[in-house]
């Protein structure tokens, strides 16, 4: 591999880049899905390639290619070159890099077993074993599982000397429920919609799911909400579960903190953020519960944004984005940082794979948890009056993260301190920075889970990356609550 | 590019290394090179070739598939041994069908017309380049920052097989999407075309600009239910959510809203719905992912549901099941996603039918006394999948229609609406034309005016 980071680094340098680097990954999957008992996915990939990226003349440009022979290189290598030529026809000002020291470094998953060491056999029967306890629900019309894993090794190579090899290992598994009847089709999904949990980590996240030890309550929770009242429409206290909360951070914390879009940069898709550069260390984005952070090391744990170095070799660091309700924070990346007098980057940016270029992505975007202990059911028995809401069935916010409504699969009217009954299709809606300043409870660190959405979409052309999203639950006052259904 | 010979070549190999009772090989792949620009600067331009292979094995009613990019003699083995490996330790499916067999001609390129443009597979990075400088020279102009994209691309689609299926199809495409952003408001067009020639960077630049100027200085108004003028674009992204629904799979899932309502008129008279590849504004393969040619199917006649479409195993599926009698026609339509699939199959080159009276929007904006104009949506996701109520924000560009003009720019609005009740009050319609969004596939639909749209909310902006 050093070899073709020779071949494209030299052709750059001889052609003028001022800057360039050279990512290679291999890139392996295999994704396994039941439906009603049948196969409904059962298939392996693998991909191969690398990619150059070049700054000249204050332009980028890049071009990738899957030959990894020495011809390739050099002429991708001297296509990016052009490229950046192109680029630079239409500028305003230089792309300027914040400083960061080369290193030499290796870096794996930690995992107990390597997922793709496990068989076939074993995954499929993992996976019809859930598919019958859903099905031995009466009332579940249609029960799917999914399995899923992933092994991305990188090497990364800079004309600045950066040498880094990579190798991420990430497991994913869940199923849905779904009960058709009447005028209605309710779902209940375990552990997590968007296909269950996914963590970076090894076959042993699957023993730590329970899958099957809690498909047949999945199953007739899905049944249940049919015979359930219709969530109500008014003000109320709301609770958010672990996994809604993880996105309703995702949403309305992770994706307006991103620098590009800040700064205009991912207008014509993603969009842009409220929060703009006059509100760093000066917005109150939530009550002083709220702390967040964006931690990509190690020890945050096996979250979908956990890494050694990010894909411009910078190395994964804690950064704090909101302290004690005050927004003190951005994701960052060499190119951005210097636009707001950081120093360095803050190492967020990454690729979805070999072929598509590095763009500012959350890492894991975590809310800490209380600090004095707290349960779910402590939460729920301290709610005079209010709604649970369990699992994410719809969401929505708009291009500059500020009117966000999510519905969730089921919810549970509070009172007195006990959940009274059922809901169903409930939703809330809001201000992301009025929702925040509303959260007057946060459970402790037993109730705080790392959560993985594996299908964060951002970038032209789009690139699908995962996030995580370490969350407690909340209490949050006064939200608003049913306008889903309002009107319809 | 992949060449065809180069494909039988290689299948030859994949068909030699294979024990499996029958093999079909899926090439995809291509050129593809994208040029974006924000803050009137280039500030990611990217070009990438790949091509595909994917090998599909089947023993006596077991399946898997295996992928890969390299097609080198080692990669060839591993990509048949790791599909084989999948199907061999399966329980045997007494629903699997073998293999499809090939057409007697092969499929019908749309409209008899070629999808592939020489201009459009050659473009440079300097003339995208030159493009984005003309649409920048509008936004300047304007005082206005412009942001957004263009792409070109060449691709191939193929399917082979060993029972002598030899789809192939190669086209190119090219997009532009553009939006200008001024102090508080915002503008966006966007297209794509398999020929370059007919994009036109300085219109599209032009026409986001006025939105953007027009927008300035947005009012607001309450939320509640109003008589909106739908752009194609917003027509898209809204109706693409229905058209999942259409699939024969979708019914013996109980997943789709149209379960227990087919043959019911579900819309108004004047919705007639087509998914037709064959359509001259229409793009992509003329058959599906098993190699089955695409036939043109009539999906909703008069605002009443006819039918769904059917990939091969589905259609079989129907035909043995209790919703057989109620889902109108059951035949293979040549729509089905490559196997093995959960989705099975969707119409993916749908085309609205132009009403007998058309108008502009210009006209419904004339002929409105008070209504939304909304030139996109965004963020669109299903809330009630029977009922199909849909919430989403309007975006880059919203303004007050009175008394048959445009008044000002408006705060955008989150909508929770049924798709059912919107495509049952629309009061008039323009000529369908090819549109591209952002969260649906493209398709030929025509903007509407749609009575009580139901605006549950507004933002900050």
């Amino acid at each position: 591999m050093k070899e073709l980071a020779s071949w494209v680094l030299n052709t750059t340098a001889q052609r003028g880049a001022d800057y360039s680097d050279v990512r290679i990954v291999n890139d392996r999957s295999r994704a396994l899905a039941t439906k009603n008992g049948k196969i409904g996915n059962a298939s392996e990939g693998q991909s191969e390639g690398f990619s150059v990226r070049v700054l000249l003349d204050g332009a980028w440009g890049f071009a990738s290619s899957a030959e990894l022979g020495r011809r390739a290189a050099e002429a991708t290598a001297s296509r990016a070159i052009e490229i950046a030529k192109a680029s630079s026809k239409v500028k305003q000002s230089g792309v300027r890099l914040a400083p960061e020291e080369a290193v030499t470094a290796e870096w794996t998953t930690p995992h107990r077993i390597d997922p793709f060491s496990t068989s076939v056999e074993q995954n499929l029967g993992l996976l019809q074993k859930i598919d019958a306890e859903l099905r031995a629900v009466s009332g579940v019309t249609l029960a799917e599982t999914n399995l899923n894993f992933r092994r991305e090794e990188q090497w990364f190579y800079s004309c600045e000397g950066a040498s880094i090899h990579q190798t991420k290992f990430t497991t994913g598994a869940g199923y849905v429920a779904y009960a058709f009847a009447g005028n209605e089709i309710q779902k209940r999904s375990y552990p997590n919609s968007f296909g269950g949990q996914w963590q970076n980590k090894g076959y042993e996240l699957i023993d730590e799911l329970k899958l099957v030890e809690n498909a047949r309550r999945v199953g007739e929770e899905a049944v249940a909400l049919h015979r359930a009242e219709q969530c109500p429409e008014g003000r109320f206290d709301i609770i958010l579960d672990s996994s809604q909360l993880g996105l309703q951070i995702h949403e309305s914390i992770g994706h307006p903190i991103e620098l590009d879009r800040v700064l205009g940069m991912e207008a014509n898709f993603a969009g842009t953020s409220f929060l703009t550069l006059d509100k760093l260390r000066r917005l109150q984005y939530g009550s002083d519960l709220v702390n967040v952070v964006a931690d990509a090391r190690q020890e945050h744990g096996p979250g979908l944004g956990t890494f050694a170095f990010d894909d411009e070799g910078v190395p994964a660091q804690s950064i704090p984005i909101i302290t004690a309700g005050l927004f003190t924070g951005y994701l960052t990346s060499r190119e951005t940082a210097p636009m707001i007098g950081a120093e360095r980057s803050g190492g967020t940016l990454r690729a979805e794979n070999w072929n598509r270029l590095p763009i500012i992505r959350m890492t894991n975007i975590s809310i800490l948890p209380g600090h004095h202990p707290l349960s779910l059911e402590q939460l729920i028995a301290s709610t005079d009056h209010g709604i649970l809401f369990q699992t994410n069935r719809s969401w929505s916010i708009d291009d500059k993260r500020y009117n966000f409504q999510f519905g969730t699969e089921m919810g549970w009217e509070i009172q007195h301190g006990k959940r009274a009954r059922m809901l169903k299709n409930p939703s809330y809606s809001g201000i992301t920075t009025e929702f925040w300043n509303s959260m007057d409870a946060i459970c402790s660190r037993d109730e705080w889970t790392l959560w993985g959405t594996p299908n964060c979409g951002k970038g032209q052309p789009q690139q699908v990356m995962g996030t995580g999203h370490g969350a407690a639950p909340a209490r949050f006052r006064n939200v608003k609550v049913g306008s889903a259904y309002k009107g319809t | 590019m992949l060449r065809r010979e180069q494909a039988e070549e290689i299948f030859s190999r994949i068909q030699k290394y294979a024990s499996a009772d029958e093999v079909e090989c899926l090439f995809y792949g291509g050129q593809f090179a994208l040029t974006r620009f924000a803050n009137n600067t280039i500030h990611q331009n990217m070009a990438e070739e790949n091509f595909g292979l994917s090998v599909r094995t089947v023993f006596n009613g077991r399946t898997a598939r295996a992928t890969t990019n390299k097609f080198d003699e080692e990669s060839l083995r591993d990509v048949v041994r790791a599909s084989e490996s999948l199907a061999k330790v399966q329980e045997t499916d007494p629903d699997l069908l073998p293999l499809a067999d090939p057409g007697q001609a092969g499929c019908q390129e749309g409209a008899g017309l070629s999808r592939h443009f020489a201009q459009t597979a050659e473009l440079t990075p300097g003339e995208r380049a030159d493009a984005v400088s003309r649409m920048v020279e509008i936004a300047e102009k304007q005082k206005l920052t412009a942001a957004g994209i263009f792409s070109s691309s060449e691709n191939l689609e193929a399917v082979f097989n060993s029972r002598g299926m030899r789809a192939w199809h190669s086209q190119t495409a090219a997009e532009i999407s553009v939006t200008m952003l001024g102090e508080d408001s915002s503008g966006w067009q966007k297209a794509n075309s398999p020929d370059v020639s007919r994009l036109d960077p300085r219109a599209l630049a032009e026409i986001a600009a006025e939105k953007a100027v027009s927008s300035a200085r947005p009012r607001e108004i309450p939320p509640g239910k109003y008589t909106v003028i739908l752009e194609p674009a917003a027509v898209l992204d809204t109706v693409g959510f229905a058209f999942f629904d259409f699939s024969g799979l979708a019914i013996l899932d109980q997943r789709s809203f149209l379960n227990n309502r087919i043959g019911q008129k579900l819309f108004g008279d004047n919705i007639t719905i087509w998914d037709d590849v064959g359509h001259a504004l229409q793009s992509g393969s003329p058959f599906d992912g098993e190699g089955v040619c695409r036939r043109r199917v009539q999906l909703v006649d008069k605002g009443v549901v006819k039918r769904v479409v059917y990939a091969r195993a589905s259609a079989e599926k129907m035909k043995r099941s209790e919703h057989a009698a109620k889902v109108g026609p059951v035949e293979v339509t040549g729509h089905g996603f490559p196997i093995p699939n959960e989705m099975g199959e969707a119409p993916m080159n749908v085309v609205f039918e132009s009403p007998a009276e058309t108008k502009t929007v210009e006209q419904m904006i004339a002929s409105s006394e008070r209504a939304i104009l909304v030139t996109r949506v965004w963020y669109i996701r299903e809330v009630d999948p029977y009922e199909k109520i849909l919430t989403g924000m309007t975006r880059d560009g919203t303004f007050l229609v009175e008394n048959g003009k445009v008044v000002c720019g408006l705060r955008n609005f989150r909508f929770n609406q049924s798709l059912i009740d919107m495509l049952s009050q629309v009061e008039q319609m323009s000529v369908p034309v090819r549109t591209s969004g952002e969260e649906s596939f493209d398709m030929v639909v025509p903007a509407m005016k749609v009575k009580d749209f139901n605006f549950t909310e507004v933002t900050k902006f």
